[in-house]
């Protein structure tokens, strides 16, 4: 019988097919598979990528243009709304990445995580390859920001490079609140737990930044959080590469974005498998 | 024969309530083995251990001679796993489905073309391969997850309730690809089923598990002897061993579970 091809197959073979496992180059290749298989179910339900653009169209076409005529700090020569271009940018990807861990809980109560964690995958290559999938969907609001300060005339620094530096640099906080997220999901286990939180840190993240207002005027306590907040040197990262076009703290920027990313990978590498237990 | 999964004493407690009391029992080559028993009564427990999601408290289990323990990763690639749940991701294809595993799994090239195709047909899902797996009724969804459970050949397949929900004639469906698999591979298969028709026409070996503890292990027929009845049916056999109905055994969990998986299943 012709359907019994497999079986045939699986007789000849003495052991399974073992993966060479183990090795940085497998674990690398499955965090590839992983982020190719999170864009293939993006290909297929495309709409996530323009609701995601909502929010952050109300905020720099309303807020943004309402509070231009405010002029209540220095924007550094800059309309307000192209200062805090970078800061709604910034917001938007947060806003998204940090309910990212709600599909988590989602694929455990569907059975789905537990059949990834049976399979012979890092750990690590499996959380990073989601949060860099949450990355790569963040540049749809990286590409819609864009678009809308084309269209509406917010001058930005137009340089490729800087473009391509601050892509880089949302995917890089992209990750890093999808993994704090997955953090969180792990922890609290549930839905509705989840929610409670998520929405109980996303506006104080969000406030205690400088999104919307530089940290010279901040009372001091609250500079000590923007100082911790990743959030801020995200922010202080895009306002260099999109609105001055100069880059003077880049190292430290994208120093503590990493180490905040490298350090959550850690944690969530090491909670992530007991979602399920 | 071969043993390929050794369990000895294995315990599990969550908090003050002890899911599995010092079960032991071995599956060889070739064999399917049922652990059979009422919601709760353990068996999901023991397939998350032996599939290395869950520590054990105590006792000892090994699977293609790794121990669960110390050994996982060893033990994740030998290993196929279909979970209660319907698992397969719904927005991807079937066979991107297929194809996302067998890439996890190591496969490469025209090996893994190959294999996926070959399984797609063994499962009896080429037509449906290029459709979203959110088309797919309850019975496509199971093959296909036992398809992608099986694409590197392991040497033991874990399937935890997988006719749970189906209508009739999608359970015949998956127990014809069970019984092709014990017929032609020498993969030894591990089944859990509160349902006594699925021990009895798919196992050649069942384990009745009550309140976490391993009452009887046996053949079919042996555990209809010793109830004295070779007609016995496969309830009178567990009424005979536990004293207990199988249905009387449900909580509230568990049946919610089964509501849920029913009703997305459709």
């Amino acid at each position: 019988m012709e359907s019994d091809r497999f079986a045939t197959s699986v007789a000849a073979s003495v052991e399974p097919a073992a993966k060479s496992g183990g090795t940085v180059l497998q674990a690398l290749t499955d965090m590839l598979v992983i982020i190719e298989m999170e864009l293939r179910k993006l290909r297929h339900e495309p709409t996530e990528l323009f609701t995601r653009a909502v929010q952050p169209v109300l905020w720099l076409l309303i807020f943004g243009q309402a509070f231009s005529k405010v002029r209540a700090f220095d924007t550094g020569g800059v309309t307000y709304q192209t200062y805090m271009t970078p800061g709604i940018l910034s917001q938007s990807v947060m806003f998204t990445a940090i309910f990212f861990g709600l599909s988590t809980i989602w694929e455990r109560d569907m059975g789905i995580l537990q059949k990834f964690l049976a399979m012979p995958i890092p750990r690590a290559a499996l959380v990073l390859g989601k949060a860099l999938a949450a990355g790569v969907r963040a540049l749809s609001q990286v590409t819609i920001i864009f678009l809308l300060a084309a269209i509406t005339g917010i001058p930005l620094h137009w340089h490729p490079a800087l473009l391509s530096a601050a892509a880089g640099v949302v995917i890089l906080g992209a990750v890093f609140f999808a993994t704090l997220s997955m953090i969180i999901a792990a922890i609290v286990k549930t839905r509705e737990r989840f929610m409670g939180i998520g929405q109980l840190i996303t506006m104080p993240l969000f406030f205690a930044s400088n999104a919307l207002y530089p940290i010279s005027i901040m009372p001091d306590w609250l500079r000590v959080v923007a100082s911790v907040n990743p959030l801020s040197y995200m922010v202080d990262f895009l306002r260099g590469a999109l609105v001055t076009g100069q880059l003077t703290n880049w190292q430290a920027d994208v120093g503590v974005l990493l180490v905040a990313c490298i350090l959550a990978t850690a944690v969530g590498t090491y909670l992530y498998p007991r979602i399920v237990a | 024969m071969e043993v390929i999964v050794e369990v000895e004493h294995l315990k599990k407690s969550f908090g003050k309530h002890i899911a599995v009391k010092g079960v032991s029992f071995n599956i060889t080559a070739g064999e399917v083995f049922g652990l059979l028993g009422p919601n709760g009564a353990g068996k999901t427990t023991i397939v998350r251990m032996l599939t290395t999601l869950l520590l054990p408290d105590s006792g000892r289990a090994t699977v293609c001679g790794y121990d669960v323990r110390r050994q996982a990763a060893r033990v994740r690639q030998c290993i196929g796993y279909v979970p209660q749940a319907l698992s397969v991701d719904g927005a991807l294809t079937g066979y991107e489905n297929m194809m996302i595993f067998a890439k996890l799994l190591g496969l490469k090239g025209r090996e893994r073309e190959r294999r996926i195709a070959e399984l797609l047909h063994f499962m009896q899902l080429d037509d449906a391969a290029g459709r979203l797996v959110r088309t797919y009724s309850g019975g496509m969804v199971r093959r296909l997850e036992i398809g992608q459970a099986v694409l590197h050949y392991p040497r033991v397949l874990f399937l935890d309730e997988p006719t749970v929900g189906l209508d009739p004639v999608a359970r015949r469906g998956v127990w014809e690809i069970l019984a092709k698999l014990r017929r032609t591979s020498r993969m030894a298969i591990l089944l859990t089923t509160h349902y006594m028709e699925e021990a009895d026409t798919v196992c050649n070996r069942i384990g009745i598990l009550n309140r976490g503890e391993m009452v009887v292990t046996g053949t079919p027929e042996e555990l209809k002897a010793l109830v004295g009845n070779p007609d016995a049916s496969m309830d009178d056999v567990f009424t005979y061993f536990t004293g207990n109905f199988l249905d009387a055994g449900g909580d509230f969990r568990g049946i919610r579970q089964v509501r849920h998986i029913s009703r997305r299943l459709g």
